[in-house]
């Protein structure tokens, strides 16, 4: 269809953390992975009554912004400063960042509801006369789709191009690509990426009314999965060029792949089009071939049509042999911050040299013929691959591996 | 670092503006600017199941990013897009927001689908087939900037054509009162990284730090102040007035974007 381009250059991920409820920082997800933990339980989420489960974050309501920061205060932004928190993560990056001139540090987030919890609590509020919502309701440091990008672009002085993605559950992927684009287009030396997304009413509400979250912990690949469990998470991860002294342990972002269904708003293409078109796209950019990826981070969100789809289309491009999981089983479908939390979880494959084995899983659905691992696999991980796919068609594959 | 584009076409939807053709004869000065509602027309691009389920904001960007294609007279299936607004859908957001507040809360599945910013694209990707790249983003008041810094970087990067469409409808109250946008107002272009025969105009742009340039005309000034889409205008009424010359348009609070303009024809 398009002419093909020659590979992208690869970009250093310098650090990174993820939190989510399988763990607080890199140390804590990854002693989750490897004990085959699940953080998804029953619902007990503010005021909802939907018999589902949800990876809800221990301690986002005792977190406080800082003070002149007031007016972002927000689950969301609760959540972000959260995270920024684990793994020496916001004092890494403030050492990176001062190597940097502050105009030339992009901030690239995704998120599908940024803040609007406080809206949804705020219309429970409305004056009974007037109907106006209270007066301490802030719409644009909450509410706005931008409103965690600028959180952080003002939390830690970043002044350079600044923007949230917001493709539904593709929007932390596809932050990747941004950055990637601007860093090599000379427009910036570093960005931070990264994907935040809370629970909150419209989501929990709006998946149960489509039919597609499950009253059980999500169950990719099984032959008796029904939905999707919705959780919580902010992963952040800082880019930069990588330096010609590089480090033979560096992890780079080798290649991004970005396509569109054009098929339904809230239905994947039936054989997988759109998906095909992105790890291909992904391959082509990092100048690999499907049998250099190791492991494959499926989108694998555990609901019947988009397990479908995508194995299909996994199976398209790698066989039936690269080994692929779906996280989701343990964290949940973290929606606007999946494509952030699975680049992590990609990033840690590669640097402790684990495949984290699908859990929740209990029989793998038959007729899905993509490899589907239910138990970790210790070898070493040069290249990953990870899928994330969003309503509104839209889709986007990244991989990440070491140098050379 | 200075990003370059060529403008194959152009798409203008807002208050008194029915066309880019009308929004032109405004900008340049030819014709009087006469405020008035803007009228949506329905998308008829959608198959009719969909067109029936499609708001404000979906009209809106799919009319301009129709006239922009036709205009540049190009296959829509083969371009990239970058679709960016301050505020996605504001009557499904609403709505969505009332039926949450009541008991029992009942959420329709259609208005949860179209609840993602990514709605419109989602739809144009439906009515056209593109199956390209398509980003969309979000930058509150700096989203037409954060969408042109985007797209003409994917162009230069990526060496491909693009179709950018920006784009902002009102709220109803109560939000309406919060963020009072009072209109819905869009633009798209089409942008190209070679020289084509439909250029109309080169287009440089560097970050800077200076103040954003403001339109001389009062109605149009208020127009570009309060609809976070319209911060496009003076980069269009360069291109109306087809002439070479700078202009700085406005982005974040601390960089700017400043675009050398200089017409093909």
């Amino acid at each position: 269809m398009r002419p093909s381009r020659p590979p992208t250059n690869p970009i250093l991920v310098r650090s990174c953390t993820a939190s989510s409820c399988i763990g607080l920082g890199v140390t804590q997800t990854l002693e989750s992975l490897l004990a085959g933990r699940s953080g998804l339980k029953a619902c007990e989420f503010e005021s909802v009554a939907i018999d589902t489960c949800v990876g809800e974050v221990p301690g986002v309501d005792g977190v406080a912004l800082p003070g002149e920061l007031a007016k972002f205060d927000c689950r969301n932004n609760r959540l972000a400063e959260l995270a920024l928190r684990q793994d020496g993560f916001l004092e890494d990056i403030e050492r990176a960042a001062r190597r940097w001139d502050p105009r030339r540090i992009g901030v690239f987030i995704g998120t599908s509801t940024s803040g609007i919890l406080q809206t949804e609590i705020a219309y429970r509020h409305r004056d009974p006369v007037t109907g106006a919502l209270p007066a301490d309701f802030e719409y644009a440091g909450t509410h706005n789709s931008f409103s965690v990008a600028d959180y952080l672009r003002h939390r830690l002085r970043l002044d350079g191009p600044a923007m949230v993605v917001s493709c539904a559950c593709a929007s932390s992927a596809k932050v990747f690509a941004s950055a990637q684009r601007m860093l090599e287009a000379g427009l910036i030396d570093a960005a931070l990426v990264g994907g935040v997304d809370s629970l909150c009413l419209t989501t929990l509400y709006g998946f149960h009314s489509l039919q597609l979250s499950s009253g059980l912990p999500c169950r990719p690949f099984d032959i008796a999965r029904d939905g999707i469990s919705i959780g919580e998470a902010a992963a952040f991860a800082w880019l930069e060029r990588p330096p010609g002294n590089m480090d033979s342990d560096s992890i780079l972002l080798l290649g991004v792949g970005e396509s569109s269904d054009a098929h339904h708003m809230s239905a994947p293409h039936p054989e997988g089009l759109g998906a095909r078109l992105a790890m291909q796209a992904a391959l082509r950019a990092a100048g690999l071939d499907a049998g250099d990826i190791d492991y494959i981070n499926l989108h694998g969100t555990a609901t019947p049509s988009n397990d479908r789809s995508e194995s299909q289309a996994v199976t398209a491009v790698f066989g039936a042999t690269t080994p692929g999981s779906s996280t989701k089983g343990a964290t949940g479908h973290t929606l606007g911050a999946a494509g952030a939390l699975e680049a992590v979880v990609s990033a840690i494959a590669i640097r402790f040299g684990v495949m984290p084995g699908g859990v929740n899983t209990a029989r793998v659905d038959p007729t899905l013929t993509a490899h589907y691992l239910r138990e970790n696999r210790r070898v070493p991980v040069r290249r990953v691959l990870s899928n994330s796919f969003g309503f509104g068609g839209t889709n986007c594959s990244l991989i990440f591996g070491r140098p050379g | 670092m200075t990003l370059v584009a060529y403008v194959n076409g152009l798409g203008l939807l807002g208050p008194g503006l029915a066309n880019w053709r009308d929004a032109a004869a405004v900008l340049s000065g030819k014709a009087d600017y006469a405020p008035a509602p803007t009228v949506l027309p329905s998308p008829m691009q959608l198959p009719p199941a969909e067109r029936r389920r499609t708001g404000r904001v979906v009209k809106l960007a799919l009319a301009v990013a129709c006239e922009a294609t036709t205009s540049a007279d190009v296959d829509p299936a083969t371009l990239a897009s970058v679709f960016t607004s301050s505020g996605g859908d504001g009557h499904n957001c609403h709505e969505l927001c009332e039926s949450l507040a009541r008991q029992p809360r009942e959420v329709s599945p259609t208005r949860f689908s179209n609840s993602v910013h990514n709605v419109a694209a989602g739809y144009w990707s439906i009515a056209t087939g593109a199956r390209g790249p398509s980003n969309v983003l979000c930058a509150f008041d700096a989203s037409f900037g954060a969408g042109l810094l985007e797209a003409m970087t994917q162009v230069a990067v990526d060496g491909e054509s693009l179709l950018l469409v920006a784009y902002d409808t009102e709220y109803p109250e109560p939000i309406h009162a919060k963020r009072p946008i009072p209109d819905a107002f869009g633009a798209a272009l089409v942008l190209t990284p070679h020289r084509q025969r439909a250029s109309l105009a080169r287009i440089g742009l560097e970050l800077c730090d200076g103040p954003a340039d403001v339109l001389q005309d009062p109605r149009l000034e208020r127009l570009r102040v309060s609809i976070p889409a319209a911060r496009c205008l003076p980069l269009l009424r360069r291109l109306a007035l087809n002439e070479s010359g700078t202009t700085v348009l406005d982005y974040l609070d601390g960089p700017r974007l400043a675009l050398k303009i200089e017409p093909c024809a």
